[in-house]
């Protein structure tokens, strides 16, 4: 391909989703968007190498689109009077033009409810979201989450399906259930990113696109709803993945008091705590607290007395046994691991099966130099662990206790 | 849009809740219709006697046979239904989720398949 076309292609590619997304609101579903956004497509290879990429080409893409889609309507069904009153009232349909940013900014956030909608499955929020609001294609979405391109567009087919049959409508839902449904989509967005963040083995780059498209789903939320809740998630998000060069290394995972702190993303971490001081004004919630605790650890050390605090609320927003483990351990920076330990003991029984408490217990039991104790906590949690980075490191701490010094 | 709203919930629970709490959700239920004709979403209710009434019959080579109870032993069983008239499925989860019994039990929201002309 030449330059002209690269560059055709690159258009194509950025506005894509943002046509797609008031195409659907123009024609009144999937199907006969993603058919009228392929026939604006060829209809732009055809036009454009010769007269040039137009001025604006999101409104060239979507009144082609649409006018296709109503071609289309009438050849189809030439004698059928409901299919010909439809492309009419299509054609009645306002289009936006380039002044028209804010209808275009509706449309896609009336997509991003309808794809994160709770009538469907979680699996099929997220392959949605990534396929019609961020753009990826059936095979990039397949490579990220290990599984084929078959079962990425079945799950992708099959919710298209429940939208149009079940009648899940294309709209912002009122002021009684947003909050209610923007936490359903900030959970498929952090389900995204922890896709990205949490797994590092396999095709790591591509995983790592995850945590960029999560980052820019919030951005884009961000940009399209006032929410706090938004922008913490979107500071917990930065924050977390500016520490993605240290934390996991030579294949190793390597925990937070021990990361080389100079190889975080400075800068993101400068976006992440700004964000953070933006909403702690407010009222504190779910992702704002995590993103303050987050914000607390900076690069010439941890503030643990402050962490402590913020998992005191934390518990008192969104109490479990996983952030009371987290709190023990912060209790454990600040007034030692006999204190932390004595907590984390108390949990056994809720997270007796989960690997991070055997694993926070061993760190504990190491730093009192109980080693025999240690050592049987590491094994426990080995056994139940199957991320390789972290068996690597669970396996040097028990090498290191093997071998005193 | 037409969708079915098929009220499930433990059969044993009309004996076991607190005394009065059944009265008070039988009245609920009861002004709930209501309600939902007065808004136009009303098309038909009907609350539905104990599983153990009911008889499940299967026609295999013309020849019937009939099994007693409902035919999924299931800890929440169907025991009544709404059918209603909404403009999307968040209308009708909205209204399935207002379902007085849907605070003891569950509503599932099915729509009704229409054809199309």
């Amino acid at each position: 391909m030449n330059e002209a076309g690269r560059a055709i292609e690159a258009v194509y590619r950025a506005e894509a989703p943002r046509v797609l997304a008031t195409l659907i609101r123009l024609l009144g579903g999937f199907d006969r968007a993603e058919e009228a956004l392929h026939d604006a497509w060829l209809a732009a290879l055809a036009s454009w190498p010769e007269r040039g990429i137009p001025a604006n080409p999101r409104a060239w893409l979507v009144s082609a689109g649409r006018f296709k889609a109503i071609d289309r309507i009438r050849r189809d069904a030439r004698f059928d009077r409901a299919a010909d009153q439809l492309a009419q009232q299509i054609e009645l349909e306002a289009l936006p033009d380039d002044s028209d940013i804010p209808a275009i900014a509706d449309d896609q956030l009336r997509l991003v409810f309808t794809c994160c909608h709770p009538a469907l499955s979680p699996d099929a929020q997220v392959a949605l979201t990534l396929r019609e609001i961020c753009g990826l294609t059936t095979e990039e979405i397949a490579a990220a989450y290990l599984t084929s391109p078959v079962t990425i567009a079945q799950r992708i087919v099959r919710a298209k399906a429940k939208i149009r049959d079940a009648g899940i409508p294309y709209v912002v839902p009122g002021p009684d259930e947003l909050a209610e449904r923007i936490e359903a989509v900030l959970q498929v967005i952090y389900l995204v990113f922890n896709e990205g963040y949490l797994a590092s083995s396999g095709a790591s780059a591509l995983r790592t696109d995850l945590c960029a498209e999560a980052i820019r789903l919030a951005r884009l939320l961000g940009t399209l709803i006032e929410e706090p809740e938004v922008t913490g998630l979107l500071a917990l998000m930065l924050l977390h993945d500016a520490r993605r060069a240290a934390r996991v290394v030579g294949g190793e995972i390597v925990p937070l008091d021990e990361q080389d702190r100079a190889l975080w993303n400075q800068a993101q971490v400068a976006e992440g705590q700004a964000l953070v001081r933006q909403v702690l004004g407010g009222r504190f919630s779910l992702y704002s607290i995590q993103a303050a605790i987050a914000a607390a650890h900076g690069r010439a050390g941890s503030d643990w007395p402050l962490i402590v605090t913020f998992y005191d609320m934390l518990m008192r927003v969104d109490p479990s046994p996983i952030v009371e483990l987290n709190r023990a351990v912060a209790i454990a920076m600040r007034d030692g691991a006999e204190a932390g330990l004595k907590l984390v003991d108390g949990l056994e029984s809720a997270l007796g099966d989960y690997r991070l408490w055997h694993a926070a217990r061993a760190d504990l039991l190491r730093r009192l130099d109980r080693a025999a104790e240690a050592r049987s906590a590491y094994e426990a949690a080995l056994a139940l662990t199957t991320q390789p980075a972290e068996q690597r490191f669970i396996a040097r701490r028990l090498r290191e206790l093997t071998t005193p010094g | 849009m037409k969708y079915l709203c098929l009220v499930c919930f433990d059969s044993t629970l009309p004996d076991t809740l607190p005394p009065g709490e059944w009265a008070q959700l039988v009245k609920d239920s009861a002004e709930y219709d209501l309600e939902l004709q007065r808004r136009g979403h009303f098309i038909a209710a009907e609350a539905l006697m104990s599983p153990a009434n009911a008889t499940t019959v299967r026609m295999r080579q013309g020849k019937m046979s009939a099994t007693d109870g409902p035919f999924a032993e299931l800890k929440e069983q169907v025991a009544g239904f709404i059918l209603i008239e909404a403009a999307d499925l968040n209308e009708a989860m909205r209204i399935g989720a207002n379902i007085p019994l849907a605070r003891i039990g569950c509503v599932e929201v099915r729509p009704v398949m229409s054809v199309q002309g």
